[in-house]
């Protein structure tokens, strides 16, 4: 058996380098194939039929117009008379026909009758609420002595407002029946092998006569592990039209049912001793995600402050579903936590750099990674020559500010396995049931194979995107890097030793004195015994070597945790209350880098996708019909390219994080944006806009209420 | 599982397809006012049935019946089979279906097909292929302008358009002429990178 380890640095040919991703010339051409591609031969197009309201109860459904109309195929009503919706947009039924203007002209003909019940979308107005679900206080310590005895006390309302996943390729699938047994999906999915058993409790089969394929998929954050109830009507269409059925999401259902992440409110009150020291924290929150409510962000987040109470209270609301958008939950508490520091350090009197640095062992067994991080961070964007006390930004009616916040993630490997294959004509194939939602999951694959075997990443075919291959988790939580990479390398490890168990001979050598670099295999310390990759496969002869990799398995591969810092460099005009990033630093790590090229680029997104959040991005309700008043793109806002002023990116390798094994990314830099910049926009104008995001009317409502305007 | 592909136009200019639509739709095409010319106006007035229509796409005349109200962007998606260009928004604030119309680039959901006749149509598949890329799409691979690539195709076109207009671009252009293209994952980094890198590079013709 070999050793499970990742290669010393000086031995790593591949793994750390900057690798372009091997899927890009297909996606930069437009060859791509994604679930909305695709089209099938006599495939009809399906729509569905959503309620108007925001709670009603369906009294009754007539679909009768609608089934006799020429080039309707099939209809399904999704929910029955009797049924309570509880938020706008809720699907009711569908209907697939030949071509989309049919299926839309068909959703006209279908009447269905409400009885429209009272709904509640106003979310941050707890006392207004007619449900309020209160948790568990939590207190640690003796919180109200630290007020008590405290030098300076801050308090402070925030919000952070909810927001939608808002993927540019909207949920859907293609659905096509083999036989009356056999399914196809055609997936928009993060979890190509999850799906089969999902579809197949949905509809009564076997998990395995569900394949599930997923090759290209245009985005996901979290929003995109389910079957849900859409797909599952479409493989039914499919069943009773014995056609293809595609049934993609229009953009309006997109942004209000198929995504969303919970909002978050607290009032807050933290205390520091005359010194600086943080001694208290006491925290109300609530929030909601639809009509579950939602539970508490984990507030303080990362600060172990000795005394605190907390107390939430999750607010069933008819604003629509929500889902795990990007590290679920860190987002929020990192908002609400990092700006009641700000202000509290505000209060203080101090630089937040250097109240964060002198309170950093508050953050636990990661505390010197932050003040690492900090110090990098610092000299990147220039903090200590740009920094001015709170309000203090000069004459002139722009004024400028920075803001800093830090955050923690798991990113420990998910489960997954795979099969590889090396052929007597030198190819080598992995398979895994894995999916790549863009974070260069293929590429990382191909570099941890090529390191092993030698070869470039090229060499390696990777085939993701099938639930045939070995089942392999869902791209969810920063864990597929850490669990494809691992698996991948386990079974490469499996793999050569067999390569060089069966060439050994042929070189006169010990399979254990061989090595291989630069696509050739050779004797250690006599160089002149070698053979090339291709001549050690060909005496493979009719056979192939086919090797299977796990993860977990033996050996250290993955760890879990990370630390990471931001800081934001904003202009905020106080005439119009626009907010304009100048520039934002990332540093930030994530254990074992195995492309670095990807890694940056996620970082790189992170930052783009936490401005987004942080300046524009929020549904919008209307609080007299409860629907969304922004289900497009025109309304639901993101910023453009010039929209997010310089990002630099920097990641923590080398000794002390390389030999911690593979960690995950996808998650932690898009916790701190919205704290980093809502802080830097504090300081800039001398008050707390206390909403995420930080709209122009916001700003100068705050403004309004005292500043530097 | 193989994945039948609808097949190409026959030689007689009339696909399976349109065969299929028009004995599916007949209600429909009953009602087909083609090319009517408005009394004493040389207005065309079309449809509202099918109406034949020849689009040039990537070099190649492609002839296809559709209803006057269908975009180009769903000519070329549904009927043509080009499916580079996404839809994502269908009402021009995207730019995930930027096509160029005789060199200029245009958001197709917001074109009518009919509208694009006797136009050089280019999408991101007639700039280059992934054997023998356009500069640009060189370039984006190198600097990772892509993530999901869902956005890609949209942006791809526009930066070459863009680059055309502007081969030694600063970065207000650059905030000005790419404005109209948005990505969710978070690609602008890279896609100014690679924009940059084209320009230093002698352009989109090098
Ligand atoms: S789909 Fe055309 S601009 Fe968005
Ligand atoms: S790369 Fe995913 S939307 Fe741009």
């Amino acid at each position: 058996m070999p050793e499970y380890n990742w290669p010393e640095a000086e031995k790593r040919s591949r793994i750390g380098n900057r690798k372009t991703r091997l899927d890009g010339p297909v996606k930069v051409t437009g060859k791509a194939e994604y679930t909305y591609d695709v089209k099938l031969y006599g495939m009809l197009y399906a729509k569905m039929l959503t309620c108007p309201h925001a709670h009603a109860k369906i009294v009754s459904i007539d679909i009768s117009q609608a089934e006799a109309m020429e080039g309707v195929k099939a209809i399904r009503m999704i929910q029955e008379p009797g049924a309570e919706i509880q938020w706008a947009d809720d699907e009711i039924v569908a209907v697939a026909a030949e071509t989309e203007d049919i299926a839309r002209d068909a959703l006209k003909a279908i009447k269905v009758e409400y009885e429209v019940l009272d709904h509640f979308v106003d979310d941050e107005n707890k006392d207004a609420a007619p449900v309020v679900n209160p948790a568990q206080e939590e207190v640690t310590g003796d919180p109200d002595a630290a007020f008590a005895n405290a030098a300076f006390v801050s308090e402070g309302f925030y919000g952070a407002r909810v927001i939608a996943h808002a993927c540019l390729e909207s949920h859907g699938d293609v659905a096509v029946w083999d036989d009356d047994e056999h399914l196809t999906v055609f997936a928009s999915t993060q979890a190509v092998s999850s799906l089969p058993g999902q579809f197949a409790d949905g509809l009564g089969i076997p998990a395995a006569n569900v394949r599930v394929i997923c090759q290209h998929v245009g985005g996901g954050f979290g929003s995109k592990f389910s079957a849900d109830r859409w797909g599952i009507e479409c493989a039914r269409l499919a069943k009773i039209a014995g056609r293809p059925v595609k049934l993609m999401l229009e953009r309006d259902a997109e942004i209000h049912v198929a995504g969303g992440r919970p909002s978050s409110y607290a009032k807050i009150k933290t205390a520091a001793d005359k010194d600086g020291n943080i001694v208290g924290w006491a925290s109300e929150s609530w929030g909601t995600g639809g009509p579950a409510g939602t539970g508490s962000p984990p507030v303080p987040y990362v600060w172990q402050i000795p005394n605190r109470r907390h107390q939430h209270s999750s607010i069933p609301t008819n604003i629509g579903p929500s889902r795990a958008w990007r590290a679920p939950n860190h987002p929020q508490a990192c908002f609400l936590t990092m700006s009641a520091l700000e202000d509290l350090a505000a209060k203080v009197g101090m630089d937040p750099l250097d109240f964060v640095l002198k309170n950093i062992a508050l953050t636990g067994t990661r505390s010197q990674n932050y003040a690492d991080e900090l110090k990098i961070g610092a000299d990147l964007i220039g903090w200590k020559h740009h920094w001015h006390p709170r309000g203090q930004a000069g004459d002139g009616p722009v004024k400028r500010g920075l803001g800093l916040a830090l955050h923690t993630w798991g990113g420990r490997g998910h489960q997954s396995n795979c099969e590889l294959v090396i052929h007597a004509d030198s190819s080598v194939e992995i398979k895994l049931g894995s999916q790549d939602l863009g974070t260069g999951t293929r590429t990382v694959i191909a570099l941890v194979v090529a390191d092993t075997f030698g070869l470039t990443a090229d060499d390696i075919t990777v085939r993701i995107g099938d639930s045939r291959y070995p089942a392999s988790g869902a791209s969810g939580g920063s864990t597929t890097v850490g669990g494809v990479s691992s698996a991948a390398r386990r079974a490469s490890l499996v793999a050569l030793e067999q390569l060089l168990g069966r060439i050994a001979p042929e070189l006169e050598a010990k399979p254990e004195d061989l090595e291989v670099i630069n696509s050739t295999i050779r004797v250690k310390g006599d160089h002149s015994k070698s053979l090339s990759w291709k001549e050690a496969t060909a005496l493979l002869g009719v056979s192939t070597i086919t090797a299977t990799g796990q993860h977990p398995g033996p050996g250290r591969l993955d760890d879990s945790g990370v630390a990471g810092i931001q800081m934001a460099d904003v202009s905020v005009d106080t005439e119009t209350g626009v907010v304009s990033i100048n520039k934002m630093v990332a540093v930030q790590d994530c254990g074992l880098i195995i492309d670095l090229m990807t890694a940056e680029s996620q970082v790189h997104g992170a930052l783009i996708m936490g401005i987004a959040y942080s300046l524009a991005e929020e549904r919008v309700m209307d609080p007299v019909t409860g629907t969304l008043l922004n289900g497009d793109m025109e309304f639901y806002k993101l910023p453009g390219i010039g929209d997010v002023g310089e990002l630099v990116v920097h990641m923590m390798t080398g000794p002390g994080y390389d030999e911690r094994g593979v960690i995950g990314l996808g998650e932690p830099p898009v916790v701190s944006p919205g704290a980093a910049i809502s802080n830097a926009v504090a300081n800039a104008i001398g008050v707390r806009v206390p909403y995420l995001p930080l709209t122009p009317d916001r700003v100068l409502e705050a403004l309004g209420k005292g500043g530097a305007a | 599982m193989p994945k039948p592909k609808q097949p190409e136009q026959t030689s007689s200019g009339i696909s399976r397809r349109d065969f299929f639509k028009s004995s599916t739709v007949g209600a429909v095409s009953t009602a087909l006012v083609s090319g009517v010319h408005g009394e004493g106006s040389s207005v065309e007035v079309l449809g509202p049935g099918e109406v034949g229509i020849k689009l040039n796409v990537n070099g190649k005349t492609r002839r296809l019946r559709v209803e006057p109200r269908v975009t180009l962007l769903d000519a070329l998606r549904s009927e043509l089979d080009v499916t580079g260009a996404k839809k994502v928004c269908d009402r021009s604030t995207c730019g995930a279906c930027t096509v160029l119309l005789d060199g200029k680039p245009v958001y197709a959901c917001s074109v009518l097909a009919v509208e694009a006749q006797d136009k050089q149509i280019v999408t991101v598949e007639g700039l280059g292929t992934p054997e023998k890329m356009h500069p640009v799409q060189k370039a984006f691979v190198e600097n990772d302008a892509q993530q999901c690539g869902f956005c890609t195709p949209g942006f791809v076109v526009a930066c070459a358009a863009f680059l055309e207009k502007h081969p030694n671009p600063d970065i207000e252009d650059l905030k000005k002429g790419l404005g109209g293209n948005l990505c969710r994952c978070g690609t602008y980094d890279g896609i100014k990178k690679a924009v940059k890198q084209v320009a230093a590079e002698g352009g989109i013709n090098a």
